[in-house]
Formats: C-alpha cells, structure tokens, sequence
C-alpha cells in the first residue's frame, strides 16, 4: 500500500527577494511517511520549520530540493487530496459561516441545493447548527475554528493537513476541540499530519509522534509510536502512566533543541 | 435628539442672519453705499427659496435635476466599472503595472478638470462630455482602492481557497473580487461625490441642460437669487446621494465588523 504522504529528502532554502546573498535554509533532509488513516504529529521548537513542511505537502510550496509523493504519485501544484487547517484565519470574512463551509463544494460546481444541505450538517456536526447565517466577525475565536474545520472536512479529504490549529484558544475550548477532531478522525481514519508545538497534544492526539530539531536545517531527530488505546479522551489520557512515561521520553529529545533554539533567537537577536 | 435641535437653530440663525444682512428695509446699509447692493452681492434668502418652490411647483427644475442625476450616475457606474476592471488586472500582473505606474501617476496628479473642454469637442456639449469628465474623477479613485484591496487579499485567505479547490478563476471571482469590493465601497462616498462634481462642472462649462446649466444662465443675467437656489438644489440632491449610498453600504457590506462593535458569541 502506498504511504499517504511521503517526503524524501526534502530540504527548502529561502533566499530574501532584495538581497539573493541573503539565505536562510528552513528544513533540510526531511525524510517521513504518514500512512493511510495514520495521525502524525511534528513537534520542533519554535521556528523550526514545521510549517514549511506542511506547505510542501499542500503544494502550496515548492521544495528546493528532493521529492514529495501523494498516495505514490509525485506531487505537482497544489495537493488536491489534502485539506488544509491553518494557524491563523483563514475563513472569508464576506462569506457566511454556511456559504464558508460550502465554499469548497460550490468550486467543485456542487448544485446550491446539495451544498446547502451538506453545508448545514456539517455545521450541525461541529456543534454550529444555527449558526450557519454569521459571519466570521460575528463569531468567538473558537467557533471560527471549528467551521474551518467543518470547511476543509466537508470535501473529505483523504489528508488533512493541521498547522497548530487550536494555538489560538484556550485550553478548555482546545481540549474540547481535540476530542472533537478525533471523534471525527476516529469515524472516517483519513491520514493526518498535524503540526504542533504542544507535546502535550501531539501525544494525546497522536498515533506517531516526530520531533524536529532546532532551526536552521531543522530535520527528524525522532520517531516516536504513540500506542496509547483509542477512543481517548485528550484530558484524561495524560494522567496514564504510559503518557507520562513517553512524555518524559519526547522531552529529553525535545528539550535540548529547544534550549538551542531558544539561545540561537538570542544571538540574532543580539547585536 | 437635542442635537437635531442645535443642528435646526444653526440653520436658522445662519438663515435668519443673511436676511436681516441683506434685506433693502429691515437695516440701514452700513457698508455697502446703496441698500439693495447688499442684495445684488448676497441675494435674499426669501426669494431664493420663491424660486426654489416655483421651481419645484412648475417642474422646470426636474428635467435638469435628471439630466445631473443621469450624469452624476452613469459616470458612477462607468468609472467603477473601469476602475475595477483596470484595478483588477494591473493587481494581478506585476509587469503591466510596473510599466503603466509611472503614467497612471501622471494621468492622476494631471488637473483633470481642465479636460472639460476637450471632452466637449469630443463628446459635443450633450451629456456624454459630462460623463467622460466625471468619469474621470471617478475611475482613478476606484482604480487605487481595487489595486490596494486585491493586493491586500490575506494570503492565507488565498492559500485556503486554493486548497479548497478554487480554479484561478474562481479566485478571481470568489477572494480577489470580494476583497476588492470593500475598497470600492470604503471609497463609495468619495466617488459618488466626485461624479456629481464632475456632472455639474462639465454643465457649468457648457451645455443645454442641467442644473449646472441653470446657474450658469442666471449668471449671466446677474441674477443671484437664482444662482444661490440652484446651489441649494445641489447641495440638498447631493445629501440625497450621499444618504442613497449609506443606505447601499449597509446592506452590501454587513459582513464588516463596525467600528465598536464586539464580537459576539
């Protein structure tokens, strides 16, 4: 069976557009797999590259060098198997919350009627029903999140791709959003690559855990298999022994490059 | 409410003293040699608004009223179109609008007021001179905020939209397009404004019918009270315009957040 993602040898090098002398080499060497129905997650310290590589599996971004494959076939342009869940607001603020969710069935020339109706159970799904006529402005922090979440899951796609998606919110709506994620995960098992700062939530959420090293040239320094039972719940699961126990284990990989990342801000940031 | 009351004293009082100023009875003249050359100058407030109302009474102003308000729109509604479109295109190809920027600066910074005349040879002194004038004014405004707003689209609005599956031209139609739109309508008041001026300068310069038109002829015959009604009709049409174009704004754009207003859960 074919890997859902797979990266091979990825390395990306930004050169400033005003000073082509001036480069600075985000990841480098990446290689990773996420299987069909497999949640991964990549934490790294800040800075470290991890949204750049989710670019690259949306094809939202070219890789400078080596190769990226989708289901085995080489990825040109933009991943048309993936959805996309970004850091920061990403929804159209003229859009509804319904005409939002639909947005992705209307381009793919969906009738209104069918949209409409997918539209308003996804809304429902995601605990917005009712909702459907605000816009984004009109709506909190977190339910802005989740009718993006609804947005990218209605095309069912056999990727999603999650850039620190829950950052944003508080930890009590955020607790609620993992669980909700992985409910929704748990009924239709597409492959995910989730991306995190959160140890925390990478391991609660995760079937594999990869941890990046610090910037520049940020590549895996470890792999981790999360074999914590399913369905679980992201605010009891940390309190069993075997997630403290591969916490402890993921930081004392995690925390020396967070420490090198930290002190390497320092010293740009020093004259 | 009581501010409706201070604003309606004002008015009165503004009202009231251009009379008493300018009346040949009520006060001796204590500047000007003669009492009705304080009439001629200034007019008198009371037969301004006598030919207002015969104005309205008979309906000799509406056919010009229409005429300026034809005019006043169709250079709206052609110089949004144009600046749209122009807007749009030169947003989204670097190269076109990095040849075309040095002279789209100097068409802007140009007078354009002093084309009038040139619109006249071209058009004739007809409605159409009026409206290229206006469209002038017009398109250059609209062209900057659709240039800035499709500049401006949040990438990551783009980047979603793209992933969602949109071709290029439904990100056309579906980001840049929206985006766009809300520059336009910040600058609707503006534009609207300037299409009226552009109405009324171009009839003013020459032309058959308008009330542009109506002043210039009162003019001519020194006949100020005329003058200063048709002033009044302008101003009083173009808070009309203005209240019309509030009213479009209000519904097209609820998406956007008001000033002041918090978000709601």
């Amino acid at each position: 069976m074919n890997d859902a993602l797979r990266f091979e040898s990825i390395r990306c090098t930004f050169v400033a557009r005003d000073n082509p002398g001036q480069r600075y080499t985000a990841v480098s060497d990446v290689s990773l797999t996420v299987a069909p129905g497999e949640f991964v997650s990549v934490v790294g310290p800040t800075g470290c590259g991890k949204s750049t590589l989710l670019n690259v599996a949306a094809g939202l971004l070219a890789p400078s060098s080596g190769s990226i494959t989708v289901f085995g076939e080489p990825l040109t342009g933009v991943n048309r198997r993936a959805g996309y869940m970004f850091q920061t607001e990403s929804l159209m603020p003229w859009r509804s919350a319904l005409a939002n969710v639909t947005a992705g069935l209307q381009f793919r020339g969906d009738t209104p009627e069918q949209a409409r109706a997918q539209g308003e159970e996804w809304l429902r799904r995601v605990g917005l029903g009712g909702f459907g006529d605000r816009y984004p402005h009109q709506l909190s922090g977190g339910m802005r999140k989740r009718v993006a979440l609804a947005q990218t899951l209605i095309l069912d796609p056999d990727i999603i791709l999650m850039d620190e998606p829950f950052s944003a919110l508080d930890i009590q709506t955020r607790q609620l959003m993992e669980n909700e994620v992985l409910e929704l995960w748990q009924a239709r098992r597409k492959a995910v690559l989730f991306i995190t700062h959160d140890l925390d939530e990478a391991i609660a959420m995760s079937d594999r855990v990869v941890v990046l090293s610090a910037g520049p040239a940020s590549h895996p320094i470890g792999d981790f298999r999360v074999d914590l039972p399913r369905p679980r719940d992201v605010s009891e699961i940390r309190t069993q022994p075997a997630f403290i126990d591969l916490h402890h284990q993921i930081w004392m990989v995690l925390r020396d490059e967070v420490l090198k990342g930290y002190r390497q801000q320092m010293t740009v940031a020093a004259p | 409410m009581k501010l409706r009351l201070y604003q309606l004293a004002l008015l009165v009082a503004v009202l009231g003293g251009w009379h008493v100023l300018t009346s040949p009875t009520l006060l001796p003249p204590f500047y000007f040699s003669n009492a009705n050359q304080a009439a001629f100058f200034f007019g008198e407030p009371l037969k301004v608004g006598e030919r207002i109302i015969d104005w309205f009474v008979t309906g000799d102003i509406l056919i010009h009223l229409g005429v300026t308000l034809f005019e006043t729109l169709m250079a709206f509604a052609l110089g949004t179109l144009g600046g749209l479109g122009v807007g749009m295109w030169l947003a989204l190809s670097p190269t076109a609008a990095a040849v075309l920027d040095p002279y789209i600066k100097a068409l802007n910074s140009m007078p354009r007021v002093i084309l009038a005349p040139i619109f006249s040879v071209w058009f004739g002194l007809g409605v159409w001179s009026k409206v290229a004038l206006g469209f002038t004014l017009v398109f250059f405004i609209v062209f900057f905020n659709v240039y800035q707003g499709v500049r401006e689209v949040s990438p990551n609005v783009l980047a979603s939209a793209r992933m969602l599956g949109a071709s290029q031209r439904q990100l056309l139609r579906h980001v840049y397009l929206p985006s766009a739109m809300s520059w336009v309508f910040s600058s609707l008041h503006t534009s609207v404004g300037l299409a009226f001026v552009g109405a009324v300068v171009g009839e003013y310069l020459g032309s058959a019918r308008g009330v542009g038109y109506l002043i210039l002829q009162a003019e001519g015959t020194f006949d100020i009270n005329t003058v200063f009604a048709g002033i009044l009709v302008l101003t009083g049409f173009a808070l009309f315009l203005d209240a019309l174009v509030s009213v479009l704004e209000k519904r097209l754009m609820k998406w956007q957040p008001r000033g002041g207003e918090t978000e709601k859960v």
